[in-house]
């Protein structure tokens, strides 16, 4: 079982983007689970997502997760949100950030010593999309970190799980997928 | 006519559109909806799908769910399928009208988003309003996941609208932890599930001018009795359809419901008795406990009315310990489950020992580890031979430990 923890603002698409990475990974025969809680949240105030995915059907339906994976695709929440919450020894943080990685561990010391990769997607998202959705720049992040799929594969299957969108969005979430998997480090 | 949706073999839908695309599919002639958090989407993508044109049939915005209910009544004694979506208060602002729908004999398909109510207002998933409509004559189903949603409530018509039958059904799911949670979901294609859940058969319809018919009438003490019991007989008798439903949608599908769900019952000390999606979580927690030597299982109603006594008597006959677990508020008493399993112990001579959870309420997350503990207060009392526990506890509670009797 491979276990996703997204932190987010709502409004930013955490919620799209593991549905979207849930999309994709059905389409490879495996199952899949996207979620995220919900309170009476409005427009920008901090909240989480998960993905889970396995080879079995998935049982658990409890809500408390130890991830893999934790994916932090607002800046500020790398300070205000207990992002290394219910850790294992070997998760991995991709952080959105325009810090280097060592300004940001810097600024963030409970991020010492772990596996940490920094990524731009808002700079990205604004550049590709025109706007600031940093969702699918972080699942082509993911991609390269996890190995999950293929680049190529990835965007073909994105292309599909957007076909409902305008040839031009679709176009600028592809160049934004490209430009996170090979900007993350 | 209405255009065909283009579907995946399988898609990835959370409980709502598993159900919005339920009811498309079962081409509902009324949806009269007003719509609640968390089964909101169901009547908006319903609506999304009507715009698109992928439904015929008329969708009706009211001003209160006791109106979404009384619509669907209306259409129905007219003389054609009704359906809507609801959740915690709104279904308590359709009570009153559920029992006209039973009473009327009107095949409604209600599909329930389980939420709590208030007081405190709260948004997230409890069976507080399943448990609010449970005496309301009504055929209750029962899902665990997106894809059982889906699968009950495309059955839900097939059962309710049958001769023998004529009640209406409720489907319900969790609020969020199935409505809001998108799985892996194999649909039927359109033509097949309108195949497997056939025409509407109106019976006494309304609009049938040339055989005038009366529904809603007063009955005094004269007839009022007899009508309740025979609503009371059919609703016992619907086992009969229900299980053929159930036979003829896996024949189609392959997918098994029973009338009760079990899950490694055949040799269980001890079980873990729930609603809703902890009985697919509990089956992590009995499989731990199976590695340490605990012979456990997991026993869920597939269907809450009408209540499959017998084969909770048979399901339940070589167990030592089980926990019923009401996610409800039980108002000054025990749960309903705990009474309801209780009492077909009871009869059936069997005296092992039940439990009462009271969990989850609100939406607190219900984890394996705290089933776990529930697996290891059953197994001490196997052993034991009676309760060495309290009989009801409150789990997951913060703060001090809260138990009865």
């Amino acid at each position: 079982m491979l276990e996703i923890r997204w932190h987010s603002r709502a409004g930013q698409g955490a919620v799209t983007g593991a549905k979207g990475l849930a999309d994709v990974v059905a389409n490879t025969g495996k199952y899949v689970q996207a979620f995220a809680f919900y309170g009476s949240a409005k427009r920008g105030a901090a909240m989480t997502a998960y993905n889970r995915v396995d080879d079995q059907p998935i049982l658990n339906h409890e809500k408390f997760m130890r991830p893999d994976y934790v994916l932090v695709i607002d800046p500020g929440l790398t300070y205000t949100a207990d992002i290394t919450a219910n850790e294992k020894e070997d998760t991995k943080y991709i952080i959105t950030t325009h810090l280097s990685k060592e300004e940001l561990v810097k600024s963030q010391p409970k991020l010492e010593g772990k596996e940490v990769y920094v990524v731009d997607c808002m700079q990205i998202s604004l550049d590709t999309i025109g706007r600031a959705i940093p969702n699918t720049p972080m699942l082509g992040a993911l991609m390269k970190v996890s190995g999950m799929f293929e680049l190529d594969y990835f965007k073909d299957a994105m292309k599909k799980v957007l076909s409902k969108f305008p040839q031009k969005i679709i176009d600028a979430n592809m160049a934004a997928i490209e430009r996170a998997y090979n900007e993350v480090h | 006519m209405a255009k065909k949706y283009e579907l995946n073999e399988v898609e990835v839908w959370d409980g709502n559109m598993a159900a919005a695309h339920a009811l498309r599919q079962a081409e509902v002639d009324i949806l009269a909806a007003y719509p609640i958090t968390p089964s909101t989407p169901i009547v908006q993508n319903y609506s999304k799908f009507l715009a698109d044109g992928y439904v015929d049939g008329e969708f009706i915005m009211v001003e209160s769910e006791h109106s979404a209910m009384s619509g669907c009544v209306a259409a129905s004694a007219a003389g054609v399928r009704a359906a809507t979506a609801t959740s915690s208060q709104g279904f308590a602002l359709m009570v009153e009208v559920l029992y006209q729908a039973s009473g009327m004999r009107l095949p409604i398909v209600l599909t329930v988003v389980n939420r709590a109510l208030a007081a405190p207002l709260n948004v997230n998933g409890d069976h507080s309003d399943m448990y609010l409509g449970r005496d309301a004559g009504w055929i209750n189903l029962c899902s665990y996941n997106p894809q059982e949603a889906y699968d009950l409530t495309l059955m839900a018509f097939k059962i309710g609208e049958d001769l023998n039958v004529r009640l209406p059904v409720m489907v319900h799911q969790d609020g969020f932890i199935c409505s809001h949670t998108a799985q892996n979901v194999r649909p039927l294609q359109d033509e097949e599930a309108r195949e497997f859940i056939g025409e509407y058969k109106p019976v006494n319809s309304m609009l049938d001018v040339a055989n005038p018919v009366t529904h809603g009438v007063q009955t005094e003490e004269d007839w009022h009795f007899e009508h309740k019991a025979r609503q009371h007989n059919d609703l016992m008798n619907s086992f009969g359809t229900i299980k053929d439903v159930f036979a003829e949608f896996k024949d189609r599908t392959g997918r098994e419901y029973d009338l009760v769900y079990t899950y490694k019952m055949d040799d269980a000390d001890v079980a873990i008795f729930a609603l809703g999606t902890t009985v697919e979580s509990a089956r992590i927690a009995a499989d731990q406990m199976r590695e340490k030597g605990v012979k456990a299982g997991v026993i869920s109603l597939r269907v809450l009315r009408p209540f499959p006594f017998k084969e909770i008597q048979e399901a339940l006959s070589n167990v030592k310990a089980v926990a019923a677990m009401d996610r409800s508020a039980p108002g000054g008493t025990f749960g309903a489950l705990f009474n309801e399993i209780s009492a077909a112990l009871l009869t059936a001579g069997k005296r092992p020992v039940v439990l009462n959870y009271i969990y989850g309420l609100g939406g607190r997350d219900t984890t394996i580890t705290m089933l776990k503990e529930v697996y290891e207060d059953l197994d001490k009392c196997a052993k034991a031979g009676e309760p060495v526990v309290p009989l009801q506890q409150f789990l997951g509670l913060r703060g001090p430990k809260l138990s009865f009797y």
